[in-house]
């Protein structure tokens, strides 16, 4: 398909991709958000080069003033296919294109083609430069972005200090990357906490955590999940990683952190999560227990050997009698949760949808593309 | 008051009196008279006497209990599965004195039975006075039973009823200053072998008890004078009107021994029969706990087997079997702990020079401070504890040794069936009525009587789905899980941390109990909290299912005041899956702790309902039970 715009051929290449990144696992929902950034990005590089060869475009024409009516009579060579590439990417989507999803590009020949010639020849040669400016700033954004996932954690732990103060006790749940080097970037600046660790069964992930914590130097204590709502009366706050945020200011975290959550409601503590911006999802969590959860092998909670004469042992009506159900996530309402410590700073949950007008555009929300049959 | 009046098989009801009243005066038997000269007799059912004295009266109408004795059956068969076969402990029918046909006990639960206050949940019973006629509480369990079915406990706890009160009126003013004298004997003796023992811990107990002993039985003796309203004299008037001030001074359960006490718990380990090594990397917050080492205990306790002269072997027994974690569950701990006593009660002799009160609570307290070294005492436990001592200062010092001996066991053998067996029973039936077919039910590890009332649900034709919710370390779930799969019922197992995404699904929660405080705070095992807080959070009800002996007047507010530390190790190990061993190596490094909880409190305002045996009931009403059914009842 012929695609005069450079940045809308760009950007249905990476949905074609990004659709069957996020088909393979809809839950791993930092795939869909990576995604939709690289098109945002794609979109704004592209926008900022049109802002700026209209700007370029502006200039020139201000020189005479008095010629303003003659800028459309006489156009510069580029500034017509300037004008015509801004409003590709300037103009709003028009019903047609949304109702067809015809690329809005191929509407451009036609108003340009009064060009002629010359402008054709000069338009391709801006095309191409511009593509390759496209191109090189697409790029560049999306190393860029690459950069700002790695380095998220020491950007977050970098706020740690502001929030741990002497005498601590922090509760948290499972392993998470970022809140080990949270904390230990608490304890590098001479803070001393203790840290109850809930092990996070059946993945046991605390064990991981509290071995790192122990390791570093940080009194440690593992307590079991069933023990928190016991402990979080002394404790003074609660630090959690999350799988996902959602544009709603919920969390998708490993399975347990809603109980934990309602209990640190209960004894007013603050709860307290810890994301990276690549997090942050632009989705709505409809029914998350059911549609944004895993559920995973049962094996981790009984023994397949010892449990064999009941699990396949059937009813009358030929149903299991046992099911055994051991969800991966656990859904946190916004509610529940204090703060948000992302890389840009701290947020609270009401906020997050804001963040998301940074990241994201709205046209890549769905991320299906809808066939036509132009195509 | 004629003992020989014929049986009723119909009960009035009648208005249940709670709070103060006077009971009538012509009243039943005075609770510790002189005891019965001939203790078996062949049984007549005439029970219901004590029906129309009983102050606050029958207000249930008799309720039909489903054929039962396979309830019972059912928790004899799962507490021995729960404990390793032994022989200690048969838990028949015999010794256990289960009225399989006694469909009527229910109706008279609520006015004859009677909750034990203060009872601390170590070995240390709160100075408290309970005073329960004996009589009332033997008859409630024997009450409206259809003439011709007769127990052997229940026929001769209706005899003790009977005799006690012909050898009251005759006896009484002798026997009255008599028992007086002794209780003054036993007082003063248990000062001078608290004197002697030193200050260690069990000698606390023992000083405790003893005085507890003599407290209530002295307010149990004025309170059933009192009963006895003309007949009393002026004297015993004053006393009466006396102990209830004490009574009530008193009420302040003892405190509890804190570990963090140094010279204290070294005299402890002084006298420790258990070796107990302190556990490294202890946890600050719960520096007042015991913390010891626990693989170390048990080796060491079976060699010392043969040495231990003064330790009855099924005491011993009983205390390994503690230790090693083969009996659990409040319910089996407390009928364990009372047939190794029995047995040891059977086998006890009184020592020349030596009177069978004073010696034989002595034993007892040593007894129970071995119990303790093993594990911590349950709350219902320590209730027990406080009963069966509370009999012994009760016996008359005119009975003879074999006489003193099988009333004792009577005693137990009654306690055992009215306030665990029975109970669970009339718990059952209350339960029963709030499933309805479509219920999923939720519950978190294994209570025994939550597995009855599944059970029981399930035979009376409901259609429910149950939700087991289980947690690290015991995984007790499990065991819940297999005997209700293999009775048919359709289950889901799941993991505590999952009981969110579960919850929206569920329609009520029953939980069991270790204990109910008097606060309204349940103290069950570690998890409970989470499962009730999350079932608030989705509106869901919570149903606490606890039998009224397991009541207590201590209140506490969160888990960490008191609470019972188990195997650190369990937290590192996983049992089962041996990919996980992050923690291998890493035990003893100073900045790793493991913390083992075994139980937590969950605040009242979480459970809707608590189910008893003296029906249903809010988690406020606690301490009015505490406290009312304490007052008219001997707690025998």
């Amino acid at each position: 398909m012929p695609y005069t715009n450079q940045a809308a051929a760009l950007i249905h290449s990476v949905k074609a991709v990004g659709e069957r990144l996020i088909a393979a696992n809809p839950v791993e929902l930092a795939v869909g958000n990576v995604v939709r950034r690289v098109l945002h990005i794609v979109r704004e590089e592209d926008l900022s080069l049109t802002t700026a060869a209209m700007a370029g475009l502006n200039l020139s024409a201000e020189s005479d003033d008095e010629d303003d009516t003659d800028r459309d009579n006489h156009p510069a060579l580029s500034a017509a296919a300037i004008a015509a590439a801004s409003r590709s990417t300037l103009r709003p989507p028009s019903l047609q294109t949304l109702l067809e999803d015809v690329p809005d590009s191929a509407a451009v020949p036609h108003t340009s083609s009064s060009g002629g010639d010359s402008e054709g020849k000069s338009k391709s040669a801006d095309k191409s430069s511009r593509s390759r400016k496209l191109k090189h700033d697409v790029i560049e954004a999306v190393n860029e972005l690459i950069q700002d996932i790695s380095t998220c954690h020491e950007l977050i732990a970098e706020q740690a200090v502001e929030h741990i103060h002497q005498n601590e006790v922090i509760l948290t749940l499972g392993s998470s990357r970022t809140v080990l080097e949270f904390l230990c970037a608490a304890k590098e600046k001479k803070r001393s906490f203790r840290v109850f660790v809930a092990e996070g069964a059946p993945r046991y992930q605390g064990h991981l955590l509290a071995k790192e914590l122990v390791t570093r130097g940080l009194q440690t204590t593992l307590i079991t999940d069933s023990a928190v709502f016991a402990m979080i009366s002394r404790v003074n706050m609660v630090i959690v990683g999350a799988h996902a945020v959602m544009a709603n200011g919920g969390v998708i975290a490993p399975v347990g952190l809603n109980m934990v959550a309602l209990a640190a409601q209960k004894h007013a503590v603050p709860f307290v999560v810890l994301a990276g911006s690549h997090k942050l999802c632009p989705l709505y969590p409809h029914h998350p227990e059911v549609l944004l959860n895993e559920l995973r092998s049962p094996s981790e909670l009984l023994d397949f050997g010892e449990f064999s004469d009941c699990l396949d042992f059937g009813s009358g009506i030929g149903a299991p009698l046992l099911h055994v159900v051991n969800p991966t996530f656990d859904y946190v309402p916004p509610k529940l949760v204090s703060l948000f410590i992302t890389d840009t700073g701290g947020h609270n949950p009401s906020y997050m949808y804001r963040l998301i007008a940074d990241y994201y555009s709205a046209d890549d929300l769905v991320l299906e593309r809808r066939t036509t049959s132009g195509n | 008051m004629d003992p020989r009046r014929t049986a009723r098989t119909v009960s009035d009801p009648k208005v249940r009196q709670v709070g103060f009243f006077t009971p009538a005066p012509p009243e039943r038997s005075v609770s510790d008279p002189p005891r019965f000269q001939d203790p078996i007799q062949p049984p007549s059912p005439s029970p219901t006497q004590v029906n129309d004295h009983s102050p606050s009266g029958n207000s249930l109408s008799p309720v039909m209990i489903p054929p039962a004795h396979h309830h019972s059956d059912n928790f004899l068969r799962t507490a021995l599965q729960a404990t390793s076969p032994t022989k200690a402990f048969s838990y028949s029918a015999k010794t256990v004195t289960i009225p399989p046909e006694n469909e009527d006990v229910a109706s008279s639960f609520s006015p004859g039975r009677k909750v034990v206050s203060a009872k601390s949940p170590s070995s240390f019973p709160g100075v408290k006075a309970s005073s329960v006629p004996a009589s009332e509480l033997t008859t409630v369990s024997v009450v409206n039973l259809p003439p011709g079915i007769s127990e052997k406990a229940g026929g001769a706890s209706v005899e003790v009823q009977n005799d006690r009160p012909v050898s009251a009126k005759t006896l009484k003013e002798k026997t009255s200053k008599a028992e007086r004298r002794a209780l003054q004997e036993a007082q003063r003796a248990a000062k001078a072998a608290a004197k002697a023992e030193g200050t260690k811990a069990s000698s606390a107990a023992s000083k405790v008890v003893t005085s507890a002993n003599t407290k209530p039985s002295k307010a149990a003796k004025s309170s059933s004078q009192k009963n006895d309203g003309s007949q009393v004299a002026a004297s015993e008037k004053k006393g009466g009107d006396r102990a209830p001030e004490k009574d009530r001074k008193k009420d302040a359960p003892h405190p509890r021994m804190q570990y963090d006490d140094k010279s204290r718990v070294e005299k402890a380990k002084k006298r420790a029969v258990v070796k107990q090594t302190e556990a490294r990397n202890r946890v600050e917050l719960f520096r007042h706990l015991p913390q010891y080492e626990h693989g170390t205990q048990l080796p060491d306790l079976e060699t010392k087997f043969f040495e231990l002269d003064p330790m009855h072997p099924a005491v011993y027994k009983v205390g390994l079997q503690y230790l090693s974690g083969d009996i659990r569950g409040g319910n089996a701990r407390c009928i364990a702990m009372f047939q190794a006593f029995k047995e040891a009660i059977k086998d006890y002799s009184t020592p020349p020079e030596k009177t069978l009160i004073r010696d034989l609570t002595a034993r007892i307290s040593s007894y129970v401070s071995f119990l303790i070294e093993c594990r911590p005492l349950s709350i219902s436990m320590g209730n027990a504890i406080k009963f069966l001592k509370n009999r012994i200062a009760k016996l008359p010092l005119a009975l003879s040794e074999s006489e003193a001996k099988s009333t004792l066991m009577l005693d137990i053998d009654r306690f055992i069936n009215e306030k665990i067996i029975l109970s669970e029973k009339v718990i059952v039936k209350h339960a029963v009525t709030k499933i309805r077919d479509g219920d999923v039910l939720l519950t978190y590890g294994a209570s025994s009587v939550v597995e009855m009332i599944l059970l029981h649900a399930h035979e009376l034709g409901k259609h429910f789905h149950v939700v087991v919710v289980d947690s690290r370390p015991k995984l007790e779930g499990q065991l819940l899980l297999r005997r209700l799969v293999r009775k048919g019922l359709s289950c889901t197992y799941t993991h505590v941390n999952a009981v969110s995404c579960i919850m929206q699904d569920v329609t009520r929660v029953f939980l069991g109990a270790s204990s109910v405080l008097s606060n309204g705070t349940v103290y069950s095992r570690v998890g409970t909290a989470c499962v009730a807080m999350v079932a608030h959070a989705f509106h869901v009800p919570v149903l606490v299912c606890c039998e009224a002996y397991k009541f207590h007047e201590r209140v506490q507010l969160d888990s960490i005041c008191f609470n019972e530390l188990g195997n650190p190790d369990a937290i590192s190990k996983v049992q089962g899956r041996k990919e996980i061993n992050y923690l291998d190596g890493l035990v003893n490094q100073e900045n790793l702790q493991l913390l083992n909880l075994i139980y937590d409190a969950t605040p009242s305002d979480y459970v809707s309902m608590i189910i008893t045996d003296y029906g249903m009931i809010p988690p406020t009403s606690v301490p009015v039970i505490v406290r009312e059914y304490r007052r008219d009842h001997l707690w025998s």
